[in-house]
């Protein structure tokens, strides 16, 4: 953690070091890929998509990077304590980030079909939706950098509340649906990016949880208020 | 709408409960030790130490060098009473006997409490001398009860298969892990209920090391194992129970998963990760 005294041994602070600078570079890279995935879709922005997907390869990487220095660091400084929960973090947030790149960049090739599409359905709801999500995984990138126990609880309560969003989301698209089936295409596109952005959110509430448990060394409880209800959902035409 | 609560919709996240594992749980004490202070000369070395031993379970003892690990050790079994002006006080409690009062029979709480020190010490005379010198002083067998013994303690050790056809000849001539697992069957072939490690394998080599390790796996299933140790993965890999000491006093004690993995002490943190000083 970075308030504790220095390691006796100078490399091994260094690599650590190291190791929260990979983290903080991957947490930004992703989060510019949701930020930008978002605004392509609401901007109907092709080009901004397309920088979105060609991001991906290196976020990919950096994953890659991160996982062969946690193994690395395990074998070779086999860490104890506070620096085991902070690597092992890290190996788990990694993944959690190279997922939010990937349903980015499947928001951001969605878009582009989108595109071709008259949409029959404001994309304001979306458009909240994204910025909701984005600020959680903001807020959680930001509790990585500073190691921050009370920030990633926030952001694991906030999750709720973009699952309420989705949920009404899913019942408006699929009765646009039945309104009329050419709207089947783009809504369903719409749903997916709808549920991509909720999978970001549900991933961004893992890191929360990660860094909860490197940070204070206990487990948040596992009775979060659930929230996708979309699951759920009978939505029948009108007679 | 309707609504169930079974379905798992997060992709799995989080960390398990670590602390709630079964191996953790810790047996009734074998040794209590309470209030205990000690002292070499005017220097109080131990400062109120409580701190339960528990029954057929390895407790590790961490600390930098001068913390008092050792000498708690040698309270266990009245070790420092050979040196003039070592004194403790407190209680030490073992089947209802305080070992540190004075009135204690040394040789009896010896038999009961044996102990291994850091670098083999085997006695300059032959593999079943070593074995059978210590038990003739408490117990008094035949020859084919002793001849059994000897093996029963070998083969607990783990140097049974190695030494069965060279009984007679010379300890000295064991490789430095196998002088030591004839120092812990020595040890353990009084039978006694607690055996305490000073730095066991300090001297060895890895491979001889890990075998050590894994004797202490085997033994602590009949005998209550106190192990000091400077090696942190040591103590992580050995024991059930691991207590933290800091200049005389005790900083913290827990389980071996929890010290070594969410240690609540910041000094004891500081410590496990190499942070100190």
């Amino acid at each position: 953690m970075p308030d504790s005294p220095e390691h006796l041994v100078k490399s091994y602070e260094q690599e650590i070091k190291r190791l929260r600078g990979m983290l903080t570079e991957m947490g930004g890279r992703v989060e510019n890929q949701v930020a930008t995935a978002a605004a392509a879709i609401i901007g109907r922005d092709a080009a901004a998509a397309g920088t979105v997907v060609e991001e991906d390869p290196k976020v990919d990487a950096l994953e890659r990077d991160v996982e062969q220095f946690v193994i690395r660091l395990l074998a070779l400084r086999q860490p104890m304590a506070s620096d085991l929960r902070e690597i092992v973090a890290a190996l788990k947030i990694t993944g959690d980030l190279e997922r939010i790149g990937d349903y980015a960049t499947n928001v951001a090739k969605r878009s582009l079909v989108l595109d071709q599409f008259a949409l029959p359905y404001s994309l304001a709801g979306i458009g909240q939706m994204a910025r909701m999500v984005q600020e959680n995984l903001k807020r959680v990138i930001d509790a990585i950098g500073e190691a921050d126990a009370d920030k990633a609880v926030e952001v694991w309560r906030n999750d709720q509340s973009v699952d309420d969003f989705y949920t009404g989301i899913f019942r408006e698209l699929v009765t646009y649906m039945m309104e009329d089936p050419r709207n089947i295409t783009p809504c369903t596109h719409l749903l997916f990016i709808a549920k991509n952005l909720e999978r970001i959110g549900d991933h961004a509430t893992n890191i929360a949880e990660t860094i909860y448990y490197a940070v204070k060394g206990e487990v948040l409880p596992q009775s979060r208020p659930k929230g996708d209800m979309s699951a759920y959902a009978v939505i029948r035409p009108r007679e | 709408m309707s609504t169930t609560t079974d379905e798992t919709r997060k992709p799995a996240g989080g960390f398990g409960d670590l602390q709630a594992h079964p191996a953790d749980s810790l047996n009734k004490p074998r040794i209590a030790i309470r209030n205990l202070d000690f002292y070499y000369g005017d220097n109080k070395a131990l400062k109120g130490i409580n701190l339960d031993f528990p029954d057929c379970q390895v407790t590790g003892m961490i600390g930098p060098s001068g913390c008092g690990k050792s000498t708690l050790l040698r309270c266990l079994n009245r070790m420092y009473d050979l040196y003039p002006g070592q004194r403790a006080t407190g209680e030490a409690m073992m089947d209802g006997m305080n070992i540190i009062a004075p009135g204690t029979d040394l040789n009896e709480l010896r038999s009961r409490v044996g102990m291994v020190f850091q670098k083999p010490t085997p006695f300059p005379m032959s593999i079943y001398e070593n074995i059978a010198f210590g038990v003739k002083l408490h117990e008094k067998l035949s020859k084919s009860a002793m001849d059994e013994r000897v093996e029963w303690s070998l083969t607990r050790a783990a140097l049974w298969t190695e030494v069965k056809d060279r009984l007679n000849t010379p300890a000295s001539g064991l490789s430095g892990g196998q002088q030591q697992r004839l120092c812990i069957a020595r040890t353990i072939a009084v039978r006694p209920q607690v055996i305490l490690l000073d730095e066991p394998t300090s001297a060895l080599d890895p491979i001889s090391t890990l075998k050590v390790e894994e004797l202490i796996d085997e033994l602590k299933h009949d005998f209550t194992i106190v192990i000091v140790t400077h090696n942190m993965q040591q103590a992580a890999r050995c024991a059930d129970q691991v207590a933290f000491f800091y200049l005389g006093e005790m900083v913290e004690v827990g389980p071996a998963a929890q010290m070594f993995t969410a240690p609540k002490q910041q000094r004891t943190q500081e410590y496990i990760t190499g942070r100190f000083g």
